[in-house]
């Protein structure tokens, strides 16, 4: 059996390759399920019903959807240019420290115009810095970035867990390490009461029309495609690489550490070691799913914090452990890449 | 001051050297062994993850230890499997099909250990591997204490190193799979099947990963818990790169990175609470990064390595 | 052809997607006879041979060494019928030693022990009886091409390969260092060995084969003997039809547009102390074998690298720092030698490709916004200008031909008034067609006024197309002599480094700049 590439890659592959990974993710979930004993229709229908069954699970998947979609975008525009960054987590919990640290601090009790994007501008700083050190030093030695940005998740987590047992410790949580809280003003604005969702989502979305505008009509946008698709050809053109490379980092080290800061001012108030369940790592699998496209990202977000929040739900309900949320989002990764591989390539004896 | 190099005096201490080297030395060989043949295989930290959770509740089941291990060398080849299919014929991505795996393999591994174990507050133990009392050795004063007082899996990790040094450096089999590193195309060409030794080589790679994250549950500590692999297999990625793919620097590796982060575990109670425990914990990490940025450029890299096969096509 | 073949290849026939690479070929082979496949690039050459040595399974059709059929698709079973082959892109590894890459997969894979000693002596004595000398213990890395080379038939003598194929071998080498390998092969012949060797060049499939069989569009079309036939014959045959290159005019040259004074650039491949003065108006041809440091000056005059020591003077100004932008914008085309590396990025449109190196361009984007509309009808022209077929603007680039590719890529460099043409290797595995038409555009903007860089392997076409020939040895540039007075001995010896000789030759051929 040999693949032989296509040379042209049918419009509805493309379209159907998302829906064939899914399908097959979750089939091999429900075999797990099933091992597990449990009805596996039942279960597809908690989760259902816990993502889609109320108000608040709605509320709540898109809430959960919000730092999706950035860490998502951070790892579709990275990924684009060919910049490997798999540090999406740490970058998160740079943002939300950094937001943290100055929306308590510094600019508490400004009006929430000006202490919002500050704090937020705080986030994405923080986010950018903590990319462009992999990226230097892939830049300057030849360091393969993944390993690098892979490594810093750990290194920036300890770094949030010192900062919120010293100078950023809460000194009214009764001992819990967990950083001094987000002052009013810098709290992000609920879009429906008696619920977590907050105008980050909105955010969010603006983001991912920000991102798809920036790739397909700006000339920074076609120079960092070509950086990623071809860097030898780029070079030949005239594309400064360090240069787009570093702008694809500022771009995606501040969406995630955007999504860090956003999570921060919008749904918890102040930072702890687990305010993140992965979601550096999941953007990753996001940006797949959505083949790399910014748009696609915000549909990828969802179905991830569908499996997320009705996996949940379901697990309180079902004598199902809720990580089976994590393993069909991972599996659909894998299966993503092979149907991906299927729109390039066919089958020929 | 002199506290600080005291350290180096106690048995203790280099006991606890090749006790944490173990793990590493064991994934750091898995990881060289799949690079050698030109694959990058990230899905390690998830692969000894899953090692440690079904090792150890292979002995929670009333398994035997060693069944432990062998059960966690078997899964661990399974997913070098799935790893083999998705970057040999199919060519995919080596960085994402291996992020891919880890994500799925750890993450299976906890809804696996979840179902078998009910929640409880303090993690259901194991008896442990004892030290292996070596005759003789084992009584020589300090020595006998500082490194042979260890259980059966360190000394199995050190065999396995020298192993893979003579395989690689001494037989016909060993030149195939580095040729098929550096060249799978002219491996081919003198008639050695560039898939089967790559498919070889990451089964076998990834079933040692899998035994060193065993070792954490069945002889390092004798529970498991989530995020117990702490970045374990990243810093293996490390390793590979700072020993040049070379299984004796490997080893030499592993164990400089353990004494480091032996030491830091004792400095810390010597030095006391003015310096946040967190710095000494970020040590290892930056030592791992630091250790690429200086051999980045100097290693001589698989030529071949990230680069998909496929017959005929260059 | 009285003794049974040694090998015979029997109505082979071979299909990638819509193409017919090979259609149904046959071509045997006789002890101790060298033969020559001749055909242009795309003929189906490669593929036969990789077809024959298992790298492809055909279609149909059958393999026989030595009465014995060949299981199809197996290199190993290949090998032990005694067929060895010799890539054009040597299938070596740079990393491990040369006893290394011959011992590969000639023991058992599961003996315990490599026996090192017996393969060394065995090297030893293989390199002795075909006077093919190389350190067994050095670094494959380390060595020259020709070296690399002379590992890679080694390979196949210790196999015990009692035939031999050969892909196009003498393209990384000197004309003498071909003629030294030629007799090599004879002697192999004399020995018993068969040959069968792959190329496009006239005069060396003459001058070395005993039987020519000609390959154009995946069929074999004729078989010659070489004392039976001319190089007219044979091109005719190859080609298909009489194909016309465009011969250069006579032009007055004007300034100087790229002058280099005692250029360096470091690096293995680097230059050294370089001198060369172009004018407009006229073309400065560039000859040497691959590897001599043609991509460092290509990319030195493509504003890609800067030079280390001594002035590059570009329209008059010394050049500062290197700047692709700076230098497309005062007016310098440019012709990567490798298409698909460098030329193009081959998942992006062709209106992408065409105006990605223009792109800080006014006409096609302003306050960072890309004007796509105006980058789609640039596209649009230059498919109609040049004449780029199966070409439209939002298609990928990928889908063109090389020769189309190569059109479009001319196309963007010579749309506006170009004023220097850096012409890399302009018709590297083009065919005869599309290397004419190639030409004619490097001879029309030679003509409008541009200098031409016209750097290449091909000695025919920079015969053709320049004004003056330099050479270039291990980075380091010949004294220019004049197209007209130059031969191919003269040339040859150029190419060798033997500047003064050839000096002799072209006596006042040679003019100082």
């Amino acid at each position: 059996m040999r693949f032989e590439r296509r040379a042209h890659r049918p419009l509805i592959l493309v379209l159907l390759a998302p829906v064939f990974a899914l399908g097959a993710a979750l089939a091999i979930a429900g075999v797990l399920i099933m091992l597990a004993g449990a009805p596996v229709a039942e279960a597809f229908g908690q989760i259902l019903n816990g993502a889609f069954g109320s108000r608040l699970g709605i509320s709540e998947t898109l809430t959960r959807a919000t730092p999706l979609i950035f860490t998502g975008l951070a790892a579709a525009v990275a990924f684009r240019a060919r910049l490997w960054n798999i540090g999406g987590e740490g970058q998160f919990y740079m943002g939300a420290i950094a937001a943290a640290a100055l929306a308590s601090g510094a600019i508490a009790g400004w009006p929430p115009l000006i202490a919002i994007p500050g704090a937020m501008f705080a986030g994405a700083l923080a986010g950018t810095v903590t990319l462009l050190l992999p990226l230097g030093l892939r830049l300057r030695f030849g360091v393969d970035e993944v390993v690098t940005s892979l490594l810093l998740n750990f290194v920036a987590l300890l770094f949030v867990s010192m900062l919120i047992e010293g100078p950023l410790k809460d000194p009214l949580a009764f001992g819990w390490p967990q950083s001094v809280p987000v002052s009013e003003g810098a709290e992000l604005p609920k879009l429906l009461a008696r619920t977590r969702l907050h105008a980050g989502l909105l955010i969010a979305l603006a983001a991912a029309l920000l991102v798809h505008f920036v790739q397909s009509r700006t000339r920074f946008g076609m120079q960092s495609r070509a950086a990623g698709l071809n860097a030898a050809a780029a070079r030949f053109a005239g594309v400064p690489l360090g240069m787009t490379l570093i702008k694809v980092a500022c771009m995606s080290g501040g969406l995630a550490g955007l999504a860090g800061a956003i999570e921060v001012m919008g749904v918890k108030g102040y930072v702890t070691t687990d305010l993140s369940p992965g979601y550096g790592y999941a953007g990753i699998i996001v940006a797949m799913l959505a083949n790399l496209h910014p748009i696609g990202v915000v549909a990828a977000a969802l179905f991830v914090a569908v499996m997320f929040v009705g996996a949940d739900s379901m697990s309180r309900v079902m004598d199902i452990p809720s990580y089976i949320a994590d393993v069909t989002v991972a599996l659909s990764l894998l299966t993503m890449l092979l149907s991906l591989f299927f729109t390039q390539y066919r089958i020929s004896r | 001051m002199m506290e600080l190099f005291d350290i180096f005096a106690s048995a203790g201490l280099w006991a606890a050297v090749l006790r944490i080297a173990t793990p590493l030395i064991f994934g750091t060989l898995g990881a060289l062994l799949c690079e050698r043949v030109g694959v990058l295989n990230l899905g390690i930290e998830g692969i000894m993850t899953f090692g440690a959770m079904i090792g150890w509740l292979t002995v929670y089941q009333g398994g035997d230890l060693w069944l432990g291990l062998l059960a966690a060398a078997f899964f661990g080849a399974m997913f070098g499997l799935l790893h083999a299919v998705l970057t040999v014929p199919f060519g995919l991505s080596q960085h994402v099909a291996g992020l891919g795996i880890t994500l799925f393999a750890s993450s299976l591994s906890y809804y696996v250990f979840r179902l078998a174990v009910p929640v409880a507050s303090s993690p259901p133990t194991i008896e442990p591997f004892r030290p292996l009392q070596i005759p003789f050795l084992s009584d020589l004063p300090f020595l006998g204490t500082a490194l042979f007082n260890q259980t059966a899996p360190t000394y199995l990790a050190i065999a396995v190193a020298l192993a893979l040094s003579y395989v690689l450096f001494r037989t016909p089999l060993g030149l195939a799979m580095r040729m098929t590193g550096e060249n799978p195309h002219g491996a081919e060409a003198q008639g050695v099947n560039p898939v089967a030794v790559r498919f070889g080589a990451i089964i076998a790679g990834s079933a040692l990963m899998g035994v060193g994250g065993a070792f954490l549950t069945l002889s390092a500590f004798n529970s498991f818990f989530p995020t117990m692999m702490q970045g374990r297999g990243w810093v293996c990625i490390a390793l590979v790169v700072f020993a040049s793919w070379n299984p004796g620097r490997a080893l030499l590796g592993a164990l400089l990175f353990a004494l480091f982060d032996a030491y830091q575990l004792r400095l810390q109670t010597v030095i006391g609470k003015t310096v946040p425990y967190q710095l000494f914990l970020m040590i290892p990490y930056i030592l791992s990064i630091a250790a690429l940025a200086v051999m980045a450029r100097r290693a001589r890299v698989p030529q071949a390595l990230m680069q998909p096969y496929r017959r005929g096509e260059r | 052809m009285t003794a049974s073949p040694v090998l015979d290849l029997r109505n082979i026939t071979k299909r990638f997607g819509d193409t017919l690479a090979n259609d149904d070929v046959s071509v045997s082979l006789a002890k101790g006879e060298v033969l020559a496949l001749l055909g242009e690039n795309g003929a189906g050459k490669t593929t036969l041979m990789s077809i024959l040595f298992g790298h492809y399974t055909p279609d149909a059709g059958t393999v026989h060494v030595e009465g014995r059929e060949l299981p199809p698709g197996k290199p190993r079973a290949a090998i032990r019928a005694g067929v060895g082959m010799v890539h054009q892109h040597f299938s070596l590894a740079t990393n491990l030693t040369v006893l290394e890459n011959v011992m590969t997969g000639t023991e058992s894979l599961l003996r315990l022990r490599s026996d090192t000693r017996a393969a060394r002596a065995r090297l030893d004595d293989v390199s002795q009886r075909f006077g093919l000398v190389v350190d067994p213990d050095a670094r494959v890395g380390d060595l020259s091409v020709g070296e690399q080379q002379r590992v890679e038939i080694l390979k196949a003598l210790y196999n015990d390969a009692r035939i031999l194929i050969l892909d196009e071998p003498t393209a990384v080498l000197t004309n003498i260092e071909a003629e030294k390998l030629f007799r090599i092969l004879r002697d192999m012949a004399r020995q018993g060995l068969s040959l069968i060797f792959i190329s496009h060049k006239l005069h060396e499939v003459l001058a070395a084969a005993d039987r020519i069989v000609v390959l154009r569009g995946g069929k074999a079309v004729a078989e010659r003997r070489a004392a039976d036939t001319s190089k007219e014959e044979l091109a005719e045959l190859m080609v298909g039809r009489r194909v016309e290159r465009p011969r250069r005019e006579a032009a007055t040259p004007g300034e100087t547009v790229l002058e280099a004074r005692n250029v360096s650039l470091s690096g293995s491949k680097g230059l050294s102390h370089v001198n060369f003065a172009l004018r407009a108006g006229e073309t400065l041809g560039i000859i040497g074998v691959s590897g001599n440091g043609q991509t460092a000056l290509a990319h030195l005059a493509s504003g890609l690298v800067r030079h280390e020591e001594g002035d590059l003077i570009l329209f008059g100004n010394p050049v500062g720092k290197a700047s692709v932008r700076a230098f497309i914008e005062a007016g310098v085309g440019r012709i990567p030698e490798d298409r698909n590396a460098e030329g193009a990025v081959g998942d992006m449109t062709i209106w992408e490709n065409a105006i990605l190196e223009r792109i800080w361009s006014p006409t096609f984007s302003r306050h960072g916004l890309i004007d796509r509309a105006a980058a789609r009808r640039f596209a649009a022209e230059i498919i109609k200008a040049f004449d780029v077929r199966g070409g439209a603007p939002d298609k990928r680039i990928r889908l063109l031909s090389g020769g189309n590719m190569q059109k479009l890529i001319l196309g963007r460099n010579l749309h506006e008034q170009t004023k220097l043409l850096v012409a890399a290797q302009p018709t590297r595995g083009l065919d005869e067609g599309a290397i004419a038409s190639v030409h004619t555009r490097i001879l029309d903007a030679r003509k409008k006024g541009a200098g031409v860089l016209l750097i290449s392997e091909d000695l025919d076409e920079v015969i053709q197309l320049a004004d003056r020939i330099q050479a270039i040895v291990k980075g380091r540039l010949s004294p220019p002599v004049a197209a007209d007075q130059a031969d191919a001995r003269m040339l040859g010896l150029m190419m060798a480094g033997d500047w003064d000789k050839a000096g002799h030759v072209a006596g006042r051929g040679t003019h100082e700049i």
